[in-house]
């Protein structure tokens, strides 16, 4: 108990400090996921709502593959991006290895997944309603698509969330990718770990009080963004 | 547009259809011509909605053919439309349903919104049409698919039981939806379970029993004397009170 009471000080000391070290650390750890959100999401709905419309021959191994690559370790994924963008690696020449590109890359890779899955799952579940209609009215495959993101919009604010917290959570791809370095590419779950791994637990669990805090209010504003948005379109 | 054939008759030629194992309609040669309403009777399980979306093309026929006399489109306007039982209502307003068909359609956008207005108008929902759709009553609902249906100009409009699940008086406005449709010139097929709309709604009926026709003829001549032993039955079973 004692140093979950050490670690609120910590927390609250951290905060009211406003110290701008921890406040870059932040704003990075926000940058590099909110942006892998952003990738994997512009990639990922068309993608989901396209699978959930369309039928082709080994769709159905294609869907089983996606929602099992919602699981991807992420250091595996860490792995795999370093591999590629080491000095030796294919994408070697870009030099992105220990820098916020890479991470968001890693993080994108695993969040992508997530999105086409969830959003699949969403689309498919709205399409037994519409297909007649949209049939009826003439859409084909990419219209119908787009129209079932746009009518299943509000269901796809938790796909988005859900993809966030993944990102937000994930420390073993940051961490091969972007090497923890300070003041680079350090962020919240790989300054945890570093200050676990250096003994200063109290501080450790004094970001942890942070990141869940961020996280929390991330949700909570999409939370009050869907209600509000459900209430007013039905 | 003078140049194209008309659309019907629609003839279907030996049809069957079969899912799971079950034949849901079985070998039914019909003509469907422009002008009489014709109204599809017959028990659940007859095989009138399969055979209605057969017609509109959203099943496909194990065998036999559904042909129509003309182009099904002209310049991507499909020219035949079906109302559903149960409305599906797009996440947007009265308006922008009406609107999205006609999108669809290939109607450029100023044009769009002023014939979805129209449409509104005509159904009676003009004064809903910025409301969203989804928070309208069943009533307003069917009504406003029916106007989403009729803004496109369909010279066949095919109707899936519009009524089954509204009160009388909703099902009134939908009926007067429905002979408006049928006095602006389209070719109404209309399914229903109701003798009295068969009655009202109907100039000729189909009556349909295990997937087979069993029986066409006109709506007077119909209920009063049928020539089936099924049909007799049928509205023997849908007149208790007789």
């Amino acid at each position: 108990m004692n140093d979950f009471s050490a670690a609120s000080r910590a927390a609250m000391s951290l905060i009211a400090g406003g110290d701008p070290h921890l406040l870059g650390i932040v704003l990075l750890s926000l940058e590099v996921s909110l942006s892998a959100v952003c990738i994997a999401s512009v990639v990922g709905l068309p993608l989901g709502a396209a699978l959930a419309v369309s039928r082709f021959p080994g769709r159905r191994p294609l869907v089983v593959a996606t929602n099992a690559l919602m699981g991807l370790p992420p250091v595996v994924v860490g792995l795999v991006v370093y591999l590629l963008l080491s000095r030796a690696g294919p994408l070697g020449e870009f030099g992105l290895l220990f820098t916020p590109s890479a991470m968001v890359i890693a993080q994108s890779l695993l969040v992508l997944p997530i999105v086409i899955a969830l959003t699949r799952q969403a689309a498919e579940d709205a399409w037994v309603d519409y297909a007649d209609l949209l049939h009826s009215l003439g859409a084909g495959p990419l219209r119908s698509a787009a129209t079932l993101l746009w009518d299943i919009r509000f269901s796809l604010v938790t796909t988005v969330l859900a993809g966030f917290g993944r990102a937000a959570a994930e420390v073993g791809a940051v961490m091969i990718v972007g090497g923890n370095i300070d003041g680079v590419t350090r962020v919240m779950t790989t300054a945890i770990a570093l200050e676990t791994s250096k003994g200063d637990l109290p501080l450790a669990l004094g970001l942890g009080a942070i990141l869940i805090g961020i996280v929390v209010a991330v949700n909570a504003a999409a939370f009050l963004l869907r209600e509000a948005s459900v209430r007013r379109y039905g | 547009m003078v140049d194209v054939a008309p659309l019907l008759p629609l003839c279907l030629n030996d049809v069957s259809y079969a899912a799971g194992g079950k034949q849901l309609v079985d070998r039914v040669s019909l003509t469907i011509d422009a002008g009489p309403r014709t109204v599809l009777l017959g028990p659940n399980g007859a095989g009138k909605s399969v055979l209605l979306r057969l017609c509109h093309g959203l099943l496909q026929p194990t065998s036999g053919q559904v042909r129509f006399n003309g182009p099904e489109s002209i310049d991507g306007r499909r020219r035949h439309a079906m109302v559903f039982q149960r409305p599906v209502m797009l996440r947007r307003s009265a308006l922008a349903n009406v609107a999205y068909g006609l999108m669809l359609a290939g109607v450029p956008r100023a044009a769009r919104l002023h014939a979805a207005g129209e449409a509104l108008d005509r159904v009676g929902l003009a004064h809903l049409a910025a409301q969203p759709a989804r928070v309208l009553s069943g009533g307003e609902q069917q009504r406003l698919a029916l106007a989403r249906a009729w803004a496109l100009r369909p010279e066949l409009l095919l109707l899936d039981e519009p009524t089954a699940n509204l009160d009388p008086s909703a099902t009134q406005a939908i009926e007067s939806v429905i002979q408006a449709v049928h006095e602006a010139g389209t070719k109404i097929v209309l399914i229903t379970h109701n003798l009295g709309q068969a009655h009202r709604l109907g100039d000729e009926v189909v009556f349909l029993s295990g997937g087979r026709v069993v029986e066409h003829a006109s709506v007077g001549k119909f209920l009063h004397s049928p020539a089936s032993a099924e049909a007799a039955a049928f509205i023997n079973g849908e007149l208790p009170w007789q």
